[in-house]
This record gives structure tokens, sequence and C-alpha cells, in this order.
């Protein structure tokens, strides 16, 4: 552990989907993360651990209780603000990588940075180049996404939630969709980066395996915190 | 910027569904120009072989036929300086019989200045026998006229108005006014020679008035009367006139109208389809876009660059293919080299027509637009 500040902090934390009938799936959710950790949230599917993790990455609200990142409460910040938010402060994987399409691995990587920027500097030219590097992705960067495989583009995702050398790193089964030889690649990525550039990690999964190397294990059940490990 | 770029990326991934579109709109742009242009051009001929070879607003004494506008230097240098004016030409006419090779034929003698009046009738370029009138009793006679009359240049012949004595006359040259009532009707010649042979002194019967503006003569008529302020005499303009020809020609823009926004208006639609299936096609995009942090406004001008591309390949490819269509039809309907229409390329129309295609374009993609903003990340993430 690089640095004991809580980068991220969780109140109290209801959400309810309001329907036909309200279906509650987090119970008041209290967390804190260090920056610099590596974290991990496990739990059976329905647990409520993906929703949990978009209520973190601002994509959602609660409906009762707090959000703080890096000491900034959530609940007060428009729509743009968020925005903003998640364009400096997270980085996002999803199992389903969600690439675009139509443009290059660079290019991919870019955005972020672009959402931000009207051009990219050499600097963070030079930055994409080291992390596609790093991981192990330089030699498609041309390549339009649509036309790698499911690692790599995997990595490439993995690639764009870090160009922008964001706080928090969340990732929603990054390796749900691959195989174990890519897995335990993509998760020494992971942990590299960890090490080297102290990003918080929160990495949702049900591979328990995948959890057990992970500093602490977050384990959900039925909206609630089940057990909290840490190692 | 990234809004844009995105736009472009969509647009150009999509190879076949661009083209598809962009093919759609530039042929009902094409179209809408050919059938603006050649409306246009009908028009302004109609209105031209009205009104192009003659006064657009003539102001006569009050008192009819062969009266005379008393101070009519004062009032020709009035005329000359209301706006919209570009011709004021003073003018000797009256009627009169010719009798020529023991034949007669009633005729209407035109007194003018060759120089001012070149403004309105063209008729240095109208002779086509002999020449124009140089001197005192020289005449130009149409073209049924002299055939009727067997004329040729250097002819003499008799001009008889009742109550004066009988004037002879030089044949100077033949025109072509190319509107028969006046090559048959019309004796034209100097202004002093028609002041001797209806015997008017110093005086003249008219002025002739052509203006910058031929829809506008109406207007500049008013505004002559108000300036010159004389009850004695009365103004009259080619509208008043060719109000038939007016309520035609009104007919026939009303429904060229309608045409041409009705296309416009499905090349909207089609556009708006077009993007409104690439939202939903571009759902995931947008969202992960959206958790990356694009801002819902820049989401939804991904889709406005997108309907402005597209307007503005299709419209510019629709003006190229509708002025060729126009080129083509028109060469088509041509008679020995010498088109039927004469099409004139209204660059005002087409940057209009430019305009308002790129503007509605990117107008429809409005509301692709709004459902790109609204749409939630967390909606295409649980999609999964």
């Amino acid at each position: 552990m690089k640095d004991n500040g809580r980068i991220l902090e969780l109140k109290g934390v209801d959400k309810v989907y309001t329907g036909t009938v309200d279906t509650q799936v987090l119970f008041d959710i209290n967390l804190e993360f260090e920056a610099g950790s590596f974290n991990s949230i496990v739990g059976q599917s329905g647990s409520g651990k993906t929703t949990l993790l978009n209520i973190i990455g601002t994509l959602d609200r609660p409906t009762r209780g707090e959000v703080i990142i890096a000491g900034q409460t959530t609940s007060n910040l428009s729509k743009d603000e968020l925005a903003v938010l998640r364009n400096r402060s997270i980085g996002f994987v999803f199992q389903f990588h969600y690439l675009l399409p139509e443009f290059t691995a660079m290019e991919n990587v870019l955005i972020p940075y672009l959402i931000g920027h009207r051009r990219p500097s050499p600097e963070i030219i030079a930055r994409a180049e080291e992390l596609l590097d790093l991981a192990g992705i330089a030699q498609v960067r041309n390549n339009l996404a649509r036309r790698m495989s499911g690692g790599q583009q995997q990595r490439v995702a993995i690639v764009r939630a870090l160009i922008n050398s964001p706080n928090i790193f969340l990732a929603d089964e990054p390796t749900g969709n691959l195989d174990s030889e890519s897995t335990v690649n993509i998760y020494r990525v992971f942990r590299d980066i960890n090490e080297k550039l102290g990003t918080t990690f929160l990495i949702v999964t049900h591979n328990r395996v995948i959890a057990e190397q992970t500093d602490r294990i977050v384990e959900m059940k039925d909206g609630r915190i089940e057990l909290d490990i840490r190692r | 910027m990234l809004s844009f770029r995105l736009a472009a990326r969509f647009l150009s991934s999509g190879r076949t569904q661009t083209l598809l579109i962009i093919s759609g709109i530039a042929i009902a742009i094409a179209v809408q120009v050919f059938i603006g242009l050649l409306i246009g051009s009908l028009q302004r001929g109609l209105v031209d072989r009205t009104v192009g070879n003659a006064p657009q607003v003539t102001i006569e004494a009050e008192l009819g036929v062969g009266a005379t506008i008393s101070q009519w230097q004062t009032v020709l240098d009035e005329v000359r300086q209301v706006d919209g004016v570009t011709t004021a030409s003073p003018s000797a006419a009256g009627s009169a019989f010719v009798a020529a090779q023991d034949r007669q034929t009633p005729a209407q003698v035109r007194g003018l200045d060759l120089d001012e009046a070149e403004g309105i009738y063209g008729l240095r370029d109208a002779v086509y026998e002999g020449s124009v009138f140089k001197e005192t009793g020289e005449v130009l006679v149409g073209r049924q006229m002299a055939e009727a009359l067997q004329l040729e240049p250097g002819d003499t012949l008799r001009l008889l108005v009742p109550e004066q004595a009988p004037t002879d006359v030089t044949v100077a040259g033949l025109y072509d006014l190319r509107v028969a009532e006046i090559n048959e009707r019309w004796v034209v010649t100097g202004i002093a020679t028609a002041q001797s042979v209806f015997a008017l002194g110093d005086e003249i019967t008219a002025i002739e008035v052509a203006v910058e503006d031929v829809f506008a003569a109406d207007a500049v008529a008013e505004n002559i009367g108000t300036r010159l302020g004389r009850a004695d005499l009365s103004i009259g303009n080619w509208k008043e006139r060719n109000q038939e020809l007016l309520d035609g020609l009104e007919g026939q823009q009303i429904s060229s109208l309608v045409i041409q926004g009705a296309i416009i208006a499905s090349v909207v639609i089609a556009i708006a389809s077009i993007l409104a299936i690439s939202v939903l096609q571009k759902r995931r995009e947008i969202g992960i876009l959206k958790a990356m942090g694009i801002k819902d406004r820049d989401a939804s001008r991904i889709f406005l660059y997108q309907g402005f591309l597209i307007g503005l390949v299709g419209s510019i490819a629709g003006i190229l293919l509708g002025l060729g269509l126009l080129y083509a039809f028109t060469s088509y309907l041509a008679r020995e080299g010498d088109p039927l229409i004469a099409y004139e390329v209204d660059l005002q129309f087409l940057l209009l027509s430019w305009f308002i295609a790129v503007t509605a374009s990117t107008l429809a993609g409005v509301i692709p637009a709004r459902r790109s903003a609204r749409l939630s990340p967390v909606e295409v993430i649980n999609e999964g």
C-alpha cells in the first residue's frame, strides 16, 4: 500500500429500482477504499455487485446515501460535472469491452483524452504507446477494433480506461469471456499498473481464483456486504 | 471536435448505408434544383418576352392619345432621379396611315431618342437590314410591315395623318423586335421627325421608362407619381396591363415551391429515419462514451453532425446533378443548336437551395440527437 488516503467512500448506500414492484438491490452499503489498493468484489449474480460498481462509477445514482470520490461528494454534482469527474478520475472496463469498432486500437485508447482535449499531445501518444506495450498489444495498435481478437479487444479497453491516469479503475467481469491464459495475463497487467501507477483497482468478478489474488475481497450477498476480507 | 470525428467515422464506416442515403438526397436535391431553375428560367423568359422589349412604365398625358406632356424636360429630369429607374426616354407618338406602293396600312409612328431608348427596345440589335435612322425624315419599318408593303431600305413611304399635310419619309432600315404586333404596326423614327409629322412643335407625348427590377415596376410607377405630383399625367406599368400573365406566373411559382418543399420534407424524413436507426445501432458506443465522460450535449451533437455531413455532401452532389440534368434537358430540347429554353443558372437560388438543404438535414438530426442525449449508460451496460 503506497498511500493510506481514502480515495473512495460509500456511506449508507441504498438502491431501489422503482417499477410496478419496487426492488431494493442494495441495502445500507458502507465501504471505504484506500488509494492504490487492489480490491475485488465477489458474489453470485443478482447479489448487487454490478449495481454497486455502477454507483461507484457515478453511472447510476444511489436512492439513499453518499458516494464520495477523492473527497468530493457526488450527489450534488450535475450530469455534466459527473461526466467530467468520470473522464478524469475513473477508468471503466466492462465485460463486453465496448470498443468503438470503427476506430483503431490507438484511436480507441485516445478517446477518453479527446473528450477533454482538441487533439492528442505528443506526451499522451507516448503514454498510449507505453500502455499498449505494457498490455502486450503494441503490434495491433493500428488495427481496427472489429478486426481484433476478444483478448486483444479487452486489453485495448483496459488501456483506454487507463489513458487519463484515473485514480480509480473499475472493472466488471473484465475477463468473463476470456480463456484462462488470457485471464492470468490480464491480471498480471492489472497488478503491474497498480504497482507502477498507484491506481486503485476495484474488480467485480465471480472467479474466486482471481479474487484471491487481490488484497481485499468484498463479498456481496442479496444486496448486502457478507464478507470483507483484507490480506 | 470529438463529436465531429465520431460522426464522420460513423458515416464512413457504414459506407453502404451512407452512400445510399447520400445518393437518395442527391437525387432529391437534383430534382428540386432542376425544377427550381427550370421554372425560374421559363418565367424569366416569359417576362422577358413580355416586357423585355417594351417600356415597363409609361408616363402619358391624362387627356389621351395625341395629348402632349407640358414641361416635359422637367418631368424627364425628375423621373430619372427616382430609385429603380434605369432608363427614361422621351417619345413622340401618334397614329397614322402608311402609304407605299399603292397600298395603305394603319400604323403607329413612334418618335424616339435612339440612344435613350436603346435601354428599352434594343433597336440597334433588332435592325436586320439597312441601318438605324440618322437624319430627320428617316424611319425604321418592322419585318411584317415591310413584307406587307414590300419595302426595302432606301424606299420612300408617305405618312398620312388626319388634318395634317402628308409627310414623305425614307426607309433607313428594317427591324424585327420579335413581336408581330409591333413589327406590323410600328414605324420608328427620331423625335424630331415624329414631332413634325404630328405637328407637335417641341412637345412629346410620352416618357417611357425601364426599371431595374421588372417586378417592382408598379412600385416604381407609384414613386414616380408621388414625386411628380401631377394630376394631368397618367402613369401606367406593365403589370397592370398583364394581370393574367402575372396570375399565371404566380400559380406556377406556388406549385414549384410546393414541389420543392415536398422534396425537402422527404429529404428531412429520410435523414431522420436513417439517423434514428443509427442511434439504435450505436447505443453501445454512445453508452460507453458516456461512461468515459462524454457530455450529453456532445453525445447528441454526433447525430446533428451526421445530418449536417449527409446534407452537405448530398446537396452538393445534388446541385451538380441538377445542373447536369438541366443542361442535358435543354440540350435535348435544342433546335439547330439554339436552345428552346434559355436557362440561366441562378446562383442565388442555388445558394439558397444548398443552405436550406444543409440546414434541414442538420435539423433532421434533432430527434436522434435527443435520443442520444437521453441514453443512459447503465441501460446499455446492463443489457450486456
